[in-house]
């Protein structure tokens, strides 16, 4: 060996293993390429899915932002409303607004039509293409002017479901979907279409009311409020018991058989299903602590104790990642554990904490099941106005309207969805904002 | 097995040389050689033990550190200098399963006592460590940390006082005068690891401990801490690990030579590295292991 030349050897050498990466240089090329592609086609398959969910979603969802509105002069007939004084609220209360609008349907088709049947099936099925709700706009148009008593003022009343989807439907293909409209209750509306006394018009009601039997009458209010005071809930409660759980852990407790057990447990709830935390909440704040059922309080509990052990993992794992010589640069200054644990480690690992947490509060918005265990699927017609009051969630709203019958529900459920999704985007948007302000803050 | 082991990696060169250790005349066991006590100790380490779990990592060290000089501890790696610079002032605490026996005293107050709290001996005997390693924040940030968690300012214009005459003393406030409140981490290397020294001395501690400071710096930056090490000396005592046997040369009014957790040999710098006493030593200053 140490004979040979060593210039001979090492050209020898130098020209084989040139060769042979030669070779093989197009295959790790191809290679190479493949394994670019497959991420592309992931990343494509991700966002193909996405586009199919949000397209279908919004196809379907988006009409209920909008709803059908008839124009109707109303004779407000103070005999007919059984009423004395239009500026008494407890006379307003109690008057007969279905009568008055029975009244000037009839008027109105006559109108048009000349005639319509006489018969009180007739009348029925007529005051049947309004919504029961439009009581409430007569009534209001009354209170606000009460000198309009004996007077006919024309107003734009809600139509009910069955008129709203027969004219989307009209829109949308031109052939109408008549559902439970009977022939002569179509021709009716289409006589109205004709004479342009039908408008679409934004669905304020969607936005303002709670749950309702009536789908032109329902609105996602009381779950949204719902949702929102049990997030408060969750958010006020799971973010520091479960950053001080993390701290303590990380930086205090011992390396010890006690601690490998929390750690465990911790990890083992994380992947508990969240029905059994519904069970829980159900056997002790509302079996042990007798809380009332329904109300956001005991949602927002149970879904800390459902995202606690997320935050938990996920701020370990933001301490661990402070670099230890920060740590070693606070102590060897003097600080006191306190002061390093504040001043440096905290700061540091906020970013990664609070993307733990929002992925933990994301979870619990979505969150169904726990909330069925707690009587939060009820049917919930009021707003909430605090903690206490009984509410839907969002989800479990959806939940409820995908379960009904009525077609006009299907896109309320698509709506709410969009609801959903817009307040978790809003939500994940605020935490990428705050996390890139942490980290600069930081550079 | 283990220290049969690192008996024949000691071995080997020296039989290269025609002049095998005797063990057992220059063996591990025996006292350390030199001058490792004086009557003028700024801190004194008395019959020092350390362990990381069942494993010694220091054994049986006594050491004098005397008032305003630089003491250098050199010696192979693993061999437990900086391990023992980290007792100095307690920073092996932050360490689990490190277990430290023996006395440490500082102006002839035992650190390890049971009363002692670590922040003000800390706020005491400061620390420089290898990599530099400035907060995530501006240097005027950097510099104050010290000085507010220990309260030692109450107003804004003493802090800036405090600030600037910490930067002047690690001879870095004409570089960064200008941008004060610019991050800390974005300074050079040799910037960088200024600023720590800065920190350190803007709690006005009596002993700074460097542990490989340069290891991580270009020969022009280490030339410049090199410099401020002496300047330092007068008002500071400084205990200093290195790697690098020049370096050592170059800024130490004594040296100690560590050799397997043990002490070796401490004396002058100039006797260690002119007239080493100990084979050893004289194997490791010669560069014929480490």
């Amino acid at each position: 060996m140490a004979k040979m030349t060593p210039n001979t050897v090492s050209a020898r050498k130098h020209v084989d293993t040139m060769a042979l990466v030669t070779r093989n240089l197009g295959k790790r090329k191809r290679a190479e390429w493949r394994f670019r592609a497959y991420g592309v086609a992931a990343i494509l398959f991700g966002f193909a899915c996405l586009l199919i969910l949000f397209s279908d979603i919004i196809a379907k969802g988006h009409g209920a932002f909008f709803q059908t509105q008839v124009y109707v002069q109303v004779p407000l007939n103070a005999q007919r409303l059984q009423i004395t004084d239009p500026s008494s609220t407890a006379q307003l209360a109690k008057a007969n607004y279905d009568s008055v609008i029975e009244q000037g349907l009839i008027e109105d088709q006559m109108r048009i039509n000349g005639a319509i049947g006489s018969t009180a099936a007739d009348k029925r099925q007529l005051l049947n293409l309004i919504s029961t709700g439009a009581v409430y706009t007569v009534e209001e148009t009354l209170s606000d002017t009460p000198s309009l008593l004996n007077q006919t003022v024309g107003v734009w009343l809600v139509a009910d479901d069955d008129v709203d989807n027969y004219v989307k439907s009209l829109g949308h293909s031109g052939e109408g979907i008549s559902g439970r409209l009977s022939q002569q209750q179509q021709g009716w509306v289409d006589n109205w279409i004709a004479h342009e006394q039908v408008r679409q018009a934004f669905n304020t009601t969607f936005f303002t009311s709670g749950d309702s039997r009536e789908p032109e009458q329902a609105g996602i209010r009381s779950a949204l409020m719902g949702s929102l005071f049990m997030l408060l809930v969750t958010i006020g409660l799971s973010f520091p018991i479960g950053i001080a759980a993390a701290i303590y852990l990380e930086e205090y407790a011992p390396k010890n058989g006690l601690t490998d057990f929390i750690e465990v447990n911790i990890n083992n709830l994380a992947a508990v299903p969240s029905i059994i935390f519904g069970l829980l909440g159900l056997a002790i704040f509302i079996g042990f602590f007798d809380m009332p059922r329904s109300i956001p309080l005991v949602g927002g509990l149970v879904l800390t104790l459902m995202t606690l052990p997320t935050i938990i993992i996920s701020s370990r794992a933001a301490i661990k990642a402070v670099p230890p010589s920060i740590r070693d640069a606070a102590y060897g200054l003097g600080a006191s554990k306190m002061q390093v644990v504040l001043h440096h480690v905290v700061p540091l690992a906020m970013p990664g904490m609070l993307t733990g947490a929002i992925i933990g509060f994301a979870q619990a918005l979505g969150e169904t099941a726990p909330l069925l265990m707690i009587g939060m699927v009820a049917f919930i017609v009021d707003v909430p106005d605090n903690l206490m009051d009984p509410s839907s969630a969002l989800p479990v709203q959806i939940f409820l309207w995908a379960d009904s019958p009525e077609r006009a529900f299907v896109e309320r459920t698509s709506a709410a969805i969009m609801v959903l999704l817009a307040f978790l985007i809003t939500m994940n948007g605020l935490a990428v904002w705050l996390r890139h302000r942490l980290g600069r803050s930081h550079q | 097995m283990s220290s049969n082991s690192g008996y024949n990696r000691l071995f080997d060169p020296m039989q290269e040389t025609g002049r095998p250790l005797d063990f057992a005349q220059h063996g591990l066991g025996n006292k350390t050689v030199g001058n490792s006590f004086s009557d003028k100790a700024k801190m004194s380490v008395r019959n020092l033990n350390v362990y990381y779990d069942d494993k010694q990592a220091i054994h049986d060290v006594s050491l004098d550190i005397n008032r305003n000089e630089v003491m250098a501890m050199i010696g192979p790696s693993g061999c437990g200098k900086s391990t023992f610079l980290r007792c100095l002032n307690r920073m092996n605490d932050t360490i689990d399963n490190c277990k430290v026996e023996g006395e440490v005293t500082l102006d002839e107050h035992n650190i390890y006592d049971r009363k002692q709290d670590v922040v003000p001996l800390r706020a005491r005997v400061g620390i420089v460590f290898q990599k530099p390693n400035p907060f995530p924040k501006s240097i005027y940030e950097n510099v104050a940390y010290g000085p507010r968690v220990h309260g030692l300012v109450s107003r804004r214009a003493q802090l800036d006082e405090i600030v600037e005459d910490s930067l002047r003393r690690a001879s870095l406030w004409d570089e960064v005068k200008d941008r004060l409140f610019s991050s800390g981490t974005g300074l050079s290397g040799g910037q960088q690891q200024r600023l720590c020294i800065a920190r350190t001395i803007a709690v006005n501690p009596e002993v700074i401990l460097m542990d490989e400071p340069c290891s991580a710096l270009d020969p022009i930056a280490t030339a410049r801490i090199e410099e401020l090490m002496a300047d330092l000396s007068q008002n500071f005592t400084i205990a200093i690990v290195t790697h690098s046997m020049q370096q050592a040369a170059r800024v130490s009014n004594r040296t100690a030579y560590f050799h397997m957790g043990r002490l070796i040999e401490v004396n002058d710098t100039r006797r260690v590295f002119t007239n080493p006493e100990h084979a050893l030593t004289e194997a490791y200053i010669t560069g014929r292991f480490g």
